[in-house]
């Protein structure tokens, strides 16, 4: 159950993109023709699921405050955690280039398809933020690790396809001149992630979040009530009327 | 001087990073529901984008091509620990705001783009003004961005209440008006930027794509 909660909620609710704008450049730069948006996509899809997890690790028994302790007592009051960074990104930048030497030596196929965008990858920053999400969100286990690595990489590859198929299609379009390219593909960004804001309620069905909500609303409300209450309810009593009138005349 | 100076004033303008070059788009969507984040994020940037651009600059010689986005990574990864910290030691509020952002400062596409772009191919001066430049055309949208979501999102300006008080019903709120909490969601940052480039490239029609 806790797998399939952070799966869904890390492609729709914590969407890279929509969410937390991450790796936007290349969502930006690569998305003008579906096919290399698919290939950039299973990359990054790829590189997640492989980094995600060789952080946690790393974090786990390297760089959290005390996790050294398996190296034996005296170990245990070091923190590294200062260091998570550089080895973060030292770790995606060695990954990216090994998975490029091992695919082209082992799929020349996939190699072709994937090849250029595997560089391209190493400084995305949907790669480095899955991780930095990985290590603040506190994920439990590697499992879990694995599971957030391949969902996020699952949502991005999701929206860089909406978008590129959006902007095939917008290129037909009478769009304002300036507007045209950038400016377009910006706004359609912001109202796809008004879009996929409405996913947040899916995993609550809506009820843990809205209580507290609802809540505060109840007490502003009826703390206007009592303000407002002389004023208001002498209009209200003649809106009221007015509709009655208005109901009987039809 | 001439040339020098068109090193910082062009990214403000017309070949500013973010509206023209689509770089580091990502950091500036993300932190500007405020303008103190996005100044502080601004200020970051401008230090590792100056600073990096002239440590890269002067290692151009000898960093083997190879390997050079592994070496331009642990440059900027060390600069951007340093920001971290310091920002750690003496913000640590807005630290908590920016949260892995600083981080991200390190796959910001903009100081890779011109460590690569610029720093590898010409002197340490001219690097710091280019890195200097690209880092204030950077920072000047994010703060038009910050400012307008705080202020239209939030009512304040730096924390500040600029337009009356929402609760008292003062200045501005007297006449009905009312505070657009959507402008502190995330999608309205890139429906704001959009709109900057739209202004942008109708002032300027060179700018203009197919």
């Amino acid at each position: 159950m806790e797998h399939i909660e952070l799966f869904f909620k890390s492609i729709f609710i914590d969407n890279m993109v929509f969410a937390t704008f991450l790796g936007m450049c290349s969502y930006l730069a690569v998305s003008k023709k579906v096919s290399t948006a698919v290939g950039l996509g299973a990359a990054v899809i790829f590189v997640l699921a492989i980094t995600v997890p060789l952080n946690w690790l790393l974090d786990q028994y390297i760089l959290q405050p005390g996790a050294l302790s398996w190296l034996g007592e005296e170990y245990a009051a070091y923190d590294l955690s200062f260091l998570s960074f550089i080895m973060f990104i030292a770790t995606i930048a060695t990954m990216v280039q090994l998975v490029e030497i091992v695919v082209e030596k082992f799929s020349p196929s996939l190699y072709n398809s994937l090849g250029i965008f595997l560089p391209l990858i190493a400084v995305n920053c949907a790669i480095l933020g899955g991780s930095l999400f990985m290590q603040s969100r506190e994920i439990a286990t590697l499992g879990l690790a694995l599971n957030y690595g391949v969902a996020s990489g699952i949502g991005w590859f999701l929206a860089i396809l909406a978008i590129a198929a959006i902007r095939e299609k917008i290129r037909y379009s009478n769009v304002p001149p300036a507007l045209r390219g950038l400016g377009i593909t910006f706004i359609i960004t912001g109202l796809m992630a008004i879009g996929f804001m409405s996913f947040g309620g899916m995993l609550t069905g809506g009820d843990e979040e809205a209580k507290p909500a609802t809540d505060t609303e109840v007490s502003e409300v009826i703390m206007e009530a009592i303000e407002n209450d002389e004023t208001d309810n002498k209009t209200v009593v003649v809106d009221d009327s007015q509709s009655i009138t208005e109901n009987l005349n039809k | 001087m001439g040339k020098d100076s068109k090193l910082i004033l062009d990214p403000l303008t017309d070949n500013n990073p973010i509206t023209i070059q689509v770089l580091g788009i990502c950091s500036a969507l993300a932190i500007t529901a405020e303008l103190e984040a996005s100044i502080v994020m601004s200020i970051s940037v401008l230090f590792v984008l100056g600073i990096g651009n002239v440590v890269i600059s002067l290692m151009r010689n000898i960093i083997p091509s190879k390997i050079r986005i592994i070496v331009q990574l642990i440059v900027v990864a060390t600069l951007v620990i340093i920001v971290d910290l310091v920002l750690k030691a003496f913000a640590y509020e807005l630290s908590k705001t920016l949260s892995v952002f600083v981080g991200l400062i390190i796959t910001n596409c903009i100081i890779m783009g011109r460590f690569e772009a610029f720093a590898l191919g010409n002197g340490p001066y001219r690097s710091f003004l280019d890195g200097i430049g690209n880092a204030l055309g950077y920072g000047v949208i994010l703060i038009i961005v910050g400012f307008f979501r705080e202020l239209l999102g939030s009512g304040t300006l730096l924390g500040i209440p600029v337009l009356g008080d929402p609760i008292e019903k003062t200045g501005l709120y007297a006449i009905g008006y009312e505070n657009n909490g959507f402008m502190l969601l995330s999608p309205m940052a890139l429906i704001v930027v959009g709109i900057i480039i739209w202004v942008q490239r109708s002032r300027n029609k060179a700018l203009i794509e197919d």
